[in-house]
């Protein structure tokens, strides 16, 4: 028979074991569908390793492409800790990037030294009002902020897909859906010559490290915990558990729309309709494989950040699809689950007189 | 104002809604009975790209069209059952477990696809379901022509919710389904099986849901392509809500979201010279919002919805 | 024909962990029986019951049941179907009902075939019908149960039972929900149907009601069985003393003054969904010195009169005041700061949260106060020291202050919410509940504190469903029915008991 008896305290160690091991067999996972292509798995894992620590320029790409799921991830993270459900990180990061060449793409021409923080916060500010709205509608209406995260999504794209053929659309753009660059003042600085890594990434690195203080050390902190793990016990212990919401519902969408901001104005240069990969929905991957934990989320950003520049550079080498890495993301979501049940329970190979209870 | 009347009496007009509702017919249903059961299910979105996938690629491999059809079935049954596995033994979170299927569902799709076609420029045909001419039904007045034009699936899905309501009203499985979502006990004290009549009904309603993807490559269009299912789960799951878990109104709910994108389609080339065109392709989706907002206060939930339950505790 | 027995328990054993639930406990029940299992809190009544029903599997032991023609046979064990299949029938504590369908789905789920197109609802019918007509256990059968009252669905409960011919019938806690009325009715009902051949365990720990309707009495105490006796030949003392091992800690309430009024509640009203959500025009004064005693069945408004003294529910009309200064908009922050201490009716659902350590559920009402938080951030060193110096004065005991506060006992979390309550010296204290699922240590302990706040000059309003809890501590006692709050005249129970159950006096 088995048993399967709830842990007391839930070890320190399963907290870093399950996302290590998740990741791990995700991973091996992935030689499944990899020998199906016909590849082989070994020269495979080789080829994607090679593609993020082969060179000092791989490494910055997979850096620079953990930037905005480190935004993302940490947008997740806090909204879920108070279990605010926000699966509307790419909405919110196209409205970050939108907010971002409204401003920078020539609307005001000022010294970098104003424009660069301005985009920022003007960015952070639309990704913001993106997440107020649809907790307004759980807050007053009881309407499920999921499946209003979600729809929104779709919404905030087709509004990006007018914007760029309308009002933003890049006059010399020869009728391309795409904006007008950002000034060159308004770019974020490069970390680098030569490469491509910008300091967005060091804002991430920045804005996970106070997430974590405020979260564990802050009266702020605190009420957002209470309210995601026992949210009766915090309204009736006088925690004005709308404004918990609120706040961290802004928090969450300015963390998203900063995602979008650090693409635009730190990467690319300017808006497409094509900007995120998906970056919203993998930043919940991310915060998942962080136990919810800010600087946890750095750790999995710069993991699924590997995955995905790996598996690109292995696509090339060996012709296998890059949607692997989507593969390889989404199975270690299922593992990270599966494993927190093993972190929370203990199962027990007993012999006959147990029952499972 | 007259062009509008003339729409809206048209038969191609609701011809078009029907065609449209037809998917989230089958998405709300299996929605609907995977939260009768008391679990949420947001695979939903990536189920229907499983659904798309593996009923178009059936038939291109070979397959009769119902031989697809029973594909996608199997396909969002295997899916279904992964989520069950993980919600109701295990008693994981529904929501991260469901957006992992999704995730999961999409990117499994994606990959054997293009695994399967590494280099094509325009994506395969195949020759999809037929507008169906049932005699006696098809010379009925009004409905005659409206139904004169959907194709099997359509029926398939109306038939289905026929069969939903009979089960869920009429048969004792439909009253240990309704008594599972709102109190687990009570079923369990009776001897019957919680774990198995809600994982039965996530993987009948997960099979559903991929039935409503196969329609848009079987049916809709010809082909499968990155991207198509483009949120119209997620519109089911708020569907549901507005349809307050009833398969009637599930179907009343995803006719009037037919009949709205049927018409924006028809207004946006009437009017689309005064507003950009993604006014009205945002429409739908403005609409589920609302939709759910006006629902959502007096909702009345299955009591049992997201709470996980285990054996022996009580 | 001389009683057989239909029921034998031999030497059954059950531990969890390092915890001995049941240790060697036999018990025999007679054809037309019934018998008493009594005991305290966590004696392990409802353990030794989930092993008859299959619910558990014993470490050690056997079930027997009697077959049709009276001969026992060993149950299988572990399996509820076995149990249902072999006539026992089990009614819990909490209504193991759907809300959602009707009184007759409940009864007849699972009794008919699953996949079967067709349903034979008239026939089931009928024969509940009958089953009513022999038992005197009436309910409304078409409608959904949620609409039914809490009586009502305790008799769906054991018409459940029956209709699967269930030959021994066990109650865990029957009268829990009832008024004392319709308790002595139950029991009528149950003896009756003794007479016609089934065999009722029931298990409690109301003194009273098991003297007054039960044939034997087996007491358990610490997971053994301490004693059995006919019931003729035991009184209250007797069992008691068996029960707790020892006599009774009593609790002295030296008479005081009441002094200035610290709660007023004039013509309020508060619209609810239900009635437990709904008050009509109550007035309440409550003085310094005073405990004043809400004795009611649970849902007749006592839900929303501790929500408004919470401050979680605004009155829709009259006002509110703390120390004769009237509350605006009362929330749970404003009340907690006007002098309020709330002890709540769910502590593990609204007292605690769970998965926060013992040390910050201490400060959760005071979050803002200097020692707490200075500069928006938290104190950390004072919060442990205020959860040490907390823990010893309260005595909570458990894996430690930064251990997650649901690691704790049941009674340990009530001792972490009084010592949060009453470190602040509350004006007025809410206590909803407070001794609900404790033992009887634990619960003289909550009314000894409750006595102290009172003799320091708190006012107390005390709610509670144990009447003789509520004699034993207030110095006025007020019965709530139908969400209207009307002084009782006098401490006579059966006065009390006949207010409770809405009749006039």
């Amino acid at each position: 028979m088995i048993r399967i008896e709830p842990r007391d305290t839930p070890s320190r160690a399963f907290a870093l074991g399950v996302p290590l091991l998740s990741a791990l067999v995700a991973l091996g996972f992935a030689a499944i569908p990899l020998l199906a292509a016909g590849a082989n798995p070994i020269a495979a894992y080789g080829a994607m390793f090679k593609g993020v620590f082969g060179s000092v320029f791989a490494f910055t790409e997979m850096l620079t492409r953990a930037t905005p799921l480190i935004f993302t991830g940490l947008a997740a993270a806090l909204a879920f800790r108070a279990k605010l459900w926000n699966i509307g990180g790419e909405g919110q990061l196209y409205l970050g990037a939108m907010a971002a060449v409204a401003i920078g793409a020539g609307a005001l021409d000022i010294p970098g030294i104003f424009l660069v923080p301005l985009i920022v916060v003007m960015g952070a500010a639309a990704g913001a009002v993106g997440m107020a709205a649809p907790t307004y509608l759980r807050v007053k209406f009881g309407a499920d902020e999921v499946v209003t995260t979600l729809l929104l999504n779709f919404i905030i794209l087709i509004l990006v897909q007018m914007m760029l053929e309308g009002p933003l659309q890049d006059p010399m753009g020869l009728g391309w859906p795409q904006s007008a660059p950002i000034l060159d003042q308004g770019m974020l600085p490069k970390l680098m010559d030569r490469m491509r890594l910008h300091s967005g990434f060091i804002l991430a690195l920045i804005l996970a490290i106070v997430a974590q203080f405020m979260l564990i050390r802050s009266v702020w902190g605190f009420k957002l915990r209470a309210v995601g793990e026992n949210v009766a016990a915090a309204r009736h212990a006088g925690i004005n558990v709308n404004r918990s919401f609120f706040g961290v519902a802004a928090i969450s969408g300015a963390l998203a729309g900063l995602a979008g901001v650090s693409e635009v104005a730190g990467l690319k240069g300017y808006l497409t309709a094509d900007l995120s990969p998906g970056f919203g929905y993998t930043g919940i991957v991310v915060a998942m494989l962080a136990g919810l934990s800010p600087i946890g989320v750095v750790l999995a950003a710069l993991f699924i950040a590997s995955v995905f520049v790996g598996a690109d550079g292995m696509s090339r080498a060996m012709g296998v699809s890059s949607f692997l890495a989507d593969l390889v993301v989404s199975v270690s979501l299922l593992c990270v689950l599966v494993g927190g049940f093993f972190a929370k329970f203990r199962v027990v190979l007993a012999g006959k007189g147990e029952v499972a209870q | 104002m007259m062009d509008l009347l003339n729409i809206l009496l048209s038969d191609s007009f609701w011809a078009a809604s029907l065609r449209i509702a037809t998917p989230l017919i089958f998405g709300v249903l299996g929605a609907l009975i995977c939260e009768r059961s008391g679990v949420l299910n947001l695979g939903i979105e990536g189920i229907f790209v499983v659904g798309a996938m593996c009923g178009w690629m059936a038939v291109w491999l070979g397959a009769s069209l119902w031989g697809g059809v029973l594909a996608a079935a199997l396909a969002g049954a295997a899916f279904g059952f992964l989520h069950a596995l993980l919600t109701v033994p295990l008693g994981l979170s529904q929501h991260v477990s469901g957006l992992g299927i999704t995730l999961f569902a999409t990117s499994a799709s994606y990959f054997t696809y293009r695994t399967a076609l590494p280099n094509v420029s325009s994506p395969p045909r195949i020759e999809p379901f037929q507008p169906l001419d049932i005699p006696v039904l098809s010379d009925l007045p009004v409905l005659g022509p409206v139904l004169f034009q959907q194709t099997a699936l359509t029926w398939l899905a109306l038939g289905m919710v026929g069969l939903v309501w009979f089960v869920l009203d009429r048969t004792a499985l439909g009253v240990a389904l309704k008594a599972v979502g709102d109190n687990p006990d009570s079923v369990d004290a009776q001897g019957l099986s919680v774990y198995g009549l809600r994982i039965g009904a996530i993987v009948a309603g997960s099979s559903l849901m991929a039935l409503g993807g196969a329609f848009l490559t079987m049916s809709a269009f010809d082909a499968f392509f990155f991207g198509m299912v483009n949120g119209r789960g997620w519109v089911c799951i708020a569907l549901v809500i507005f349809a307050s878990w009833r398969p009637g109104k599930a179907l009343l709910g995803a006719i009037l979201f037919g009949a709205f994108d049927a018409l924006q389609v028809r207004l946006q080339t009437e009017m689309g010279a005064l507003v950009p065109g993604q006014v009205f392709l945002m429409a739908p989706y403005i609409l589920s919002i609302t939709a759910l907002v006006i629902a959502a206060r007096s909702a009345d939930y299955p009591r049992a919805l997201l709470t996980p339950w285990f054996k022996g505790q009580r | 024909m001389t009683p057989y027995p239909v029921l034998q328990l031999r030497g059954l054993s059950k531990r969890f962990g390092p915890v001995v639930a049941n240790d060697d406990v036999s018990l025999t029940l007679h054809k037309g029986e019934v018998l008493a299992l009594l005991g305290e809190n966590g004696a392990g009544k409802t353990t030794l019951m989930n092993m008859l029903f299959g619910h558990y599997l014993p470490d050690a032991g056997t079930v027997e049941v009697a077959d049709a023609a009276g001969a026992l046979q060993p149950l299988p064990l572990g399996h509820p179907q076995a149990a249902l299949a072999a006539g026992v029938g089990m009614v819990h504590q909490h209504f193991a009902l759907a809300e959602n369908i009707s009184a007759l789905d409940n009864i007849t789920l699972g009794a008919e075939p699953l996949w079967s197109l067709r349903r034979n609802r008239a026939a089931a019918k009928a024969k509940v019908e009958g089953i009513i007509q022999r038992s005197g256990l009436s309910a409304p059968l078409d409608v959904p149960v949620g609409r039914l009252s809490v009586g009502e669905r305790q008799r769906v409960e054991i018409l459940k039972a029956l209709y699967r011919d269930a030959r021994i019938l066990v109650l865990d806690e029957p009268t829990a929900v009832l008024t004392p009325q319709e308790a002595d009715t139950l029991f009528a009902n149950i003896k009756a149907m003794t007479k016609s051949g089934l065999s009722v365990i029931f298990i409690s720990h109301k003194l009273r009601e098991v003297l007054a309707f039960s044939d034997r009495i087996a007491v358990l105490r610490h997971g053994r069985k301490v004693g059995e006796m006919p019931t003729s030949e035991a009184n209250e003392a007797k069992i008691a003393r068996m029960m707790v091992g020892a006599d009774t800690p009593l609790v002295e309430r030296e008479p005081l003054a009441p002094g200035a009024p610290v709660l007023n509640l004039s013509g309020m009203s508060v619209v609810g969904r239900s009635k437990r959500e709904t008050l009509n025009a109550v007035n309440l004064s409550v003085h310094a010195q005073e405990i004043v005693g809400i004795a009611g069945i649970s849902g007749n408004g006592q839900h929303a009169l501790a929500q408004v003294i919470s401050g979680l529910k605004a009155p829709d009309m009259g006002t509110v005041a703390i120390d004769q200064a009237a509350i605006a908009h009362p929330t749970p922050a404003r009340m907690v700061k006007a002098g309020v201490g709330r002890i709540p009716e769910d502590r593990h659902h609204e007292g605690i949260v769970g998965a926060m350590s013992v040390a910050e559920n201490l400060v959760l009402e005071r979050l803002t106060e200097p020692d707490v938080s200075t500069g928006g951030l938290l104190r950390r060193e004072d919060i442990a020291a205020n959860a040490t110096k907390l823990a010893k004065a309260y005595d909570v005991r458990g894996p430690g202050t930064e251990a997650q506060a649901r690691l704790l006992s049941g009674g340990n979390i009530q001792k972490l919410i009084l010592a949060r309550v009453f470190e602040r010296n509350p004006r007025l204290i809410l206590a909803n509940q407070p001794t609900r699922g404790l033992d009887l240590g634990a619960a003289a302990e909550v009314g000894r504190r409750l006595l102290d706040a009172r003799a320091r000059g708190a006012g107390v309003v005390l709610i509670s469903e144990d009447l003789d809890e509520i004699l034993g501590l207030s110095d006025r006692v007020l019965v709530i029915r139908d969400g209207q709050l009307i002084e009782a005249p006098t401490r006579d129970r059966a006065t009390i008991g006949l207010m409770m159950a809405g009749e006039t006096v």
